[in-house]
């Protein structure tokens, strides 16, 4: 069968996979609606987590973009990793037992402050907005790469589909459907990679072999430093060209805004028990693993694997799939010196190939000759990674329009079946208009999302934490601190970012920092500020102290409650 | 519970804390990235030891981490008596 074949029939299978799921998942009260009635296990609450995490940026973007910083792909994998080290240790299992739906119910409450819970609510909407116009936009690119369907209507596909099972099945419907989506996305991930692990070092697992030799008994990794070397790029391993500083930053900032995103967060809300908060979050991050650590050694076979079919060949004799990616114009070659070979140099003036980094997964498979099941398969994976992100974040608005703004700001008195309505209608009105801002995404999504990540590290990690672990801390310190976060983290982004009309220039960077690592910067001024002002303000009411103490410990974790 | 057991709890809370979160400094802004050029000129198979810490053994020593935080904490309840069942 043809690619074309087997990538209709396996992406419709998956497809009624996730219909049938979300069927016999529906959602009948508001607490299945937010948080999937808290009777979620562990393990599948783990599942779920993964695959709300990994969107189709991990799945497709990541292992491409590693290939090709080497070294410096390091950030994306310790930084989207690590967080989860923060969840679980300073973040689930109090959030748990705190037992509310959202992340602006815990900071409302804890500040005892209505303006508080606004500065929470209006962030957590930016945030989750930001990111799933990105996951649409993924999502109509693949439809249209691979089912020959023009980009709008791919989008319209996915629409459909997030719009039946997030609608229809709220958090519920959605962690089961996000399970299977996880079995799909992984499962697609690592067939290829063993496959090429085999062929290129002869061992089935793609974290060793990557450490593995080849045919002729030098190491993989030591003979793609040599190409590398011999080609004018630094060598893959080493850290010489990337720069330290922004390395540590970087990592810090995805690393704490991982941990105050808050479509992760809620996600530990849909557990028993605070014990199953604790271990959630370890299976959530054991299965994120199972990729983050397979997409490195992606990375380098792929690398190893282009370098050698490319370099210094006759461009009369390239493969069908060189062609392809060329026809689709993520693949540019100019022979500058006319001699028919191509040269894939590091210095421009006399590189001839200009390779896209989102190809390295989905072309990795062709460029290793596996069969095109393996390719179809590759793109359902890509699809499951996106719209399980996609229906995660939808959640967190309609939640927060619906639970947060409507039930604790506008109307008070709403009823239960007038909720469940009203959030129906905010995840149908949501899917619609990120659906519709995917299709016509304002150019800077890319460079939004790092404002994303520093929205989070800046403003909820520092305010949920000292909301935690500082009892003394007091309304005025915390909104002051999310304040003062905010406002310093987006003024340098968008200063410093030429795409969001930002007159900055690299050279007049804070001690050389990034504006994608600024949140780690953001993050500690949040905190100095919250402290110093708390100590200069009066302490918190008597009962909210008494929360405090109570969330500290385990016992007495009821069902999410509403108030 | 009382006052001082349930600050006998937290304080043994917070020094797993501070133990676990300083492996997992270690492992990757130590390892992975600060001293991760002089680990380089050691091996460990076929993958130079800094950059090894980097694309894999602190994604390992994360999941490790939480498992052993987990294992931990229900002892700790188990003693403090506030364990959920």
């Amino acid at each position: 069968m043809e690619v074309q074949t087997w990538t209709l029939l396996i992406v419709g299978i998956t497809f009624l996979l996730y219909i049938i799921v979300a069927i016999w998942a529906r959602a009948g009260s508001t607490k299945e609606f937010y948080v999937a009635g808290g009777g979620v296990s562990p393990l599948a609450n783990g599942m779920a987590t993964a695959a709300d995490w990994m969107s189709a940026a991990s799945y497709l973007s990541m292992a491409g973009l590693i290939s090709f910083m080497g070294y410096g792909g390091s950030q994306y994998l310790m930084g989207w990793t690590g967080g989860y080290v923060l969840l679980a240790l300073m973040l689930a299992p109090y959030l748990r037992k705190f037992g509310k739906f959202t992340v602006p119910d815990f900071i409302g409450e804890r500040y005892y402050s209505s303006q508080a819970r606004l500065v929470a609510l209006i962030c957590a909407i930016f945030v989750s907005f930001t990111y799933v116009v990105g996951q649409m936009k993924g999502v109509g690119v693949a439809f249209a790469r691979f089912l020959e369907v023009p980009f709008t209507t791919g989008i319209l596909i996915g629409i459909g589909i997030v719009f039946f099972y997030a609608v229809l099945g709220g958090m519920k419907g959605i962690t089961y459907t996000q399970v299977a989506q996880y079995c799909v996305l992984i499962f697609a991930f690592t067939v290829p990679a063993i496959f090429i692990s085999l062929q290129m070092v002869g061992n089935p697992i793609p974290q060793i072999g990557m450490g593995g030799t080849l045919e002729n008994g030098t190491y993989l990794l030591e003979k793609l430093d040599q190409l590398h070397t011999d080609l004018g790029f630094a060598a893959y391993t080493s850290m010489g060209m990337n720069d330290r500083v922004n390395l540590f930053f970087i990592t810090a900032a995805l690393m704490f805004g991982t941990a105050g995103l808050p479509h992760v967060i809620v996600r530990f809300f849909t557990v028993p028990k605070v014990r199953d908060a604790r271990k959630s979050a370890g299976y959530a991050l054991l299965f994120i693993a199972l990729l983050y650590t397979t997409a490195p050694a992606v990375a380098a076979f792929a690398r190893t694997n282009l370098i050698q079919t490319v370099s210094d060949k006759e461009y009369a004799e390239m493969p069908a799939w060189f062609t392809k990616w060329e026809t689709a114009e993520l693949l540019k070659f100019e022979d500058k010196n006319g001699d028919g070979r191509i040269q894939y140099l590091a210095d421009a003036s006399k590189n001839e190939l200009v390779i896209d980094r989102d190809i390295m997964v989905l072309a990795n498979p062709e460029i290793a000759n596996l069969p095109s099941w393996v390719i179809a398969l590759v793109v359902a994976g890509g699809l499951a990674a996106a719209l399980s992100t996609a229906a995660g974040l939808l959640l967190v608005i309609a939640t927060s329009v619906s639970h947060d703004l409507l039930k604790n700001y506008l109307k008070p008195n709403i009823s239960e079946r007038g909720e469940l309505i009203a959030a129906r209608i905010a995840i149908a009105v949501a899917v619609i208009g990120a659906g519709l801002a995917g299709m016509n995404p304002p150019g800077f999504v890319a460079e939004v999302v790092a404002l994303a990540f520093g929205l989070a590290a800046s403003s909820f990690f520092p305010a949920i934490i000292l909301g935690i672990f500082d009892k003394r801390m007091n309304k005025e310190g915390a909104i002051t601190g999310m304040i003062v976060g905010i406002l310093f983290t987006t003024f340098y982004i968008i200063y410093f970012k030429p795409q969001l009309g930002g007159p900055g220039l690299p050279e007049n960077y804070w001690f050389g920092i990034k504006p994608e690592g600024i949140g780690t910067l953001g993050m500690f001024l949040n905190l100095i500020v919250a402290l110093v002002v708390s100590r200069m303000t009066a302490p918190p009411p008597e009962k909210v102290q008494q929360i405090v103490e109570d969330i500290r410990i385990p016992r007495g974790a009821g069902g999410a409650v509403d108030h | 519970m009382s006052n001082k057991s349930l600050q006998l709890y937290w304080k043994k809370n917070l020094r797993y804390l501070l133990i676990l979160l300083s492996i997992w400094f270690f492992v990757s802004y130590g390892c992975g990235i600060l001293f991760a050029e002089y680990l380089n000129q050691f091996s460990l198979g076929g993958f130079p030891l800094g950059f090894w810490f980097a694309q894999q053994g602190s994604i390992y020593v994360f999941v490790i981490l939480i498992f052993v935080y987990v294992y931990l904490m229900n002892q700790l309840d188990k003693e403090f008596d506030v364990n959920e069942d």
